[in-house]
């Protein structure tokens, strides 16, 4: 009875007309037009791009597949491997001495990230470039006092390639150490006293249990920092090491057509970013599977009543 | 009530003492648990038996007494006359016997149930991946859930995921077990069938201490049943007489409230 009077205009017979299954959509005519200007411009923008002498496509397409460039790209990709698996590596230990009880790793681990993180790159590699003109001699042996065991010439140990992992390597470890650390924080602590009770040593907690868990929110950052390395190698040409920058360099010194080379480092660069997008994306989804809601095996009341309990959890 | 005939105690606590900071929360307590026995620990919230029960496997420390398990002192030895406290991996050793379910499952969430259930005798006990992912199929039979060895934790309910975790505890072939509130974290209707699983179990001759609110498990199940209040064992002894006719005052008004 009160229906009728919130809602006169519907009488009892327009029903069927009401079923939202026959519902129209009215024309989008406001997002067709922004589709238009917005394609349109891109469109002008391009054309310009492509029929601008300036830019040099020509050469572009010449250098493409130059031997300096492939070979420079080689090392730039070869430099980011490197770097990344030592940064990473070296960042697990750091996190894990950050977490530990023990006060002498942790006060270790927080003095490297501070150092590491707190100065430039490029300052960093420059320094290590330059380590002869501070120890002119690398030697193992006890400090001091004790004998040296062995000795190298600082000079024959530092080349450009070590010089980069090391500035890279080291610099990468104190970011991804805190990425790290972040991650296995955010792992539910039941997990690690789960896996204690059952008697599991720290390490194997933390190698089945803990990282695996911990993964999900490493890997997007780890992403980022992987992109951001593959740009920072480009530092590494301050110290003559032939990366992709450094060759296109060597190249337009030569020939001055600096936009044209610039141009091919610079779609190098996109291109194996891009590469790299979709393979986070595959590693993302692989960390993910336990989160899968649906599955063979699913049935709709009992994961209604998951959702109630970790509600109730919470 | 089975003491007079029992062998040596499985469990031996005496004048267990905890506190965290300058709270006191075991003020000395005082169990022994004879092989096959179950017993259930009831008493109010911050009495201090889940405390009590995470001591035994030495998630937490105690700060004096001492607790024995199958004739081990947990967490230390004793050398030439001296108590010496025991490495990491030492008590990670001496933990391996003992199983235990916890209030909130922890299922290992990146591992199916089947993974779960293998992971401890496979990782850690040495049992070959055939006998283990065996016996982890009996066991998953055991506890009703055959056809979710498959499945993530995510996907079961919160009951299934229960089940699950008793039959990983299981898995380990462990002397003890310890259930700290295991139905505490369920909604109602799923309570049943994670009670009827430890019922199974309980008849079964396991050893078996259990934290709970349930009264009517600790009655049909328990031979002993052990009121905890204020960090002290108030009451103990069988269920008939605790539950049934409690003499202290402080039992009578909690089960009060059950009833």
């Amino acid at each position: 009875m009160s229906k009728s009077v919130v809602n006169p205009a519907s009488p009892a017979g327009d029903a069927d007309l009401r079923d939202v299954a026959q519902a129209h959509k009215p024309f989008p005519a406001g997002r067709l037009a922004a589709w238009v200007i917005v394609l349109a411009l891109a469109a002008s923008f391009a054309w310009s791009v492509a029929h601008n002498e300036n830019f040099g496509w020509p050469v572009v397409a010449r250098y493409f597949f130059d031997p300096v460039v492939i070979r420079g790209l080689g090392v730039s990709l070869g430099l980011t491997v490197v770097a990344m698996a030592l940064g990473i590596v070296l960042g697990l230990l750091l996190a894990i001495a950050r977490l530990s009880k023990d006060g002498l790793a942790k006060t270790l681990a927080s003095l490297f990230i501070w150092f590491f993180r707190g100065t430039p790159l490029l300052v960093q590699l420059i320094f290590w470039y330059n380590l002869s003109t501070l120890f002119p001699e690398l030697s193992i042996g006890i400090p001091v006092f004790g004998p040296t065991f062995a000795s190298w010439d600082t000079n024959s140990v530092i080349t450009p390639m070590t010089a980069a992992i090391c500035g890279l390597a080291l610099n990468e470890a104190a970011y991804m150490a805190e990425i790290i650390r972040g991650g296995l924080l955010s792992v539910d602590k039941g997990q690690f006293e789960t896996a204690e009770a059952f008697g599991m040593t720290r390490a194997r907690a933390l190698r089945r249990i803990i990282i695996p868990q911990a993964m999900r929110s490493i890997v997007p950052p780890t992403g980022n920092q992987l992109i951001s390395m593959i740009k920072a190698t480009s530092l590494v040409s301050v110290i003559a090491m032939a990366d992709l920058l450094y060759s296109v360099q060597s190249i337009y010194n030569r020939t001055f057509e600096v936009v044209p080379m610039l141009l091919v480092a610079v779609i190098w660069y996109l291109f194996i970013t891009s590469l790299l997008n979709v393979g986070q994306g595959y590693v993302e989804r692989y960390y993910a599977r336990g989160d899968r809601r649906s599955g063979p095996v699913r049935n709709a009341v009992a994961a209604d009543a998951t959702t109630q309990v970790e509600e109730a959890a919470r | 009530m089975t003491q007079a005939t029992s062998p040596a105690p499985l469990v031996r606590a005496r004048n267990v003492h905890k506190s965290f900071d300058h709270l006191e929360v075991l003020k000395g307590i005082d169990l022994e648990v004879t092989p096959g026995e179950v017993v259930v620990i009831l008493g109010p919230s911050g009495s201090g038996k889940s405390t009590f029960l995470r001591c035994i496997n030495h998630l937490e420390s105690i700060n004096s007494g001492s607790i024995e398990v199958d004739g081990e002192q947990i967490g230390y030895r004793l050398h030439k006359g001296k108590l010496i406290q025991l490495s990491a991996h030492a008590i990670a050793l001496q933990r391996r016997k003992i199983g235990m379910v916890f209030q909130q499952f922890n299922l290992y969430p990146h591992m199916t149930a089947l993974q779960n259930i293998i992971e401890a005798p496979v990782g850690i006990h040495g049992v070959s991946r055939k006998e283990a992912t065996d016996y982890a199929m009996t066991l998953l039979e055991k506890v009703g859930l055959s056809e979710k060895a498959h499945a993530y934790p995510r996907q079961l309910s919160g009951g299934q995921q229960q089940r699950v975790a008793i039959a990983r505890a299981l898995a380990i072939k462990p002397r003890l077990m310890l259930f700290d509130e295991p139905t505490s974290a369920l909604d109602p209707e799923l309570v049943g069938e994670v009670l009827a699983t430890m019922r199974d179990l309980a008849s079964q001759g396991l050893t078996m201490i259990v934290v709970t609110h349930e009264i009517g498990f600790a009655r049909e199940a328990a031979d002993r049943v052990v009121f905890m209040d204020g960090g002290k064992v108030v009451e103990e002894g069988p269920p008939e007489a605790v539950i049934g006719n409690p003499q202290h005052p402080r039992t009578r008004t909690f089960l009060s409230r059950f009833i």
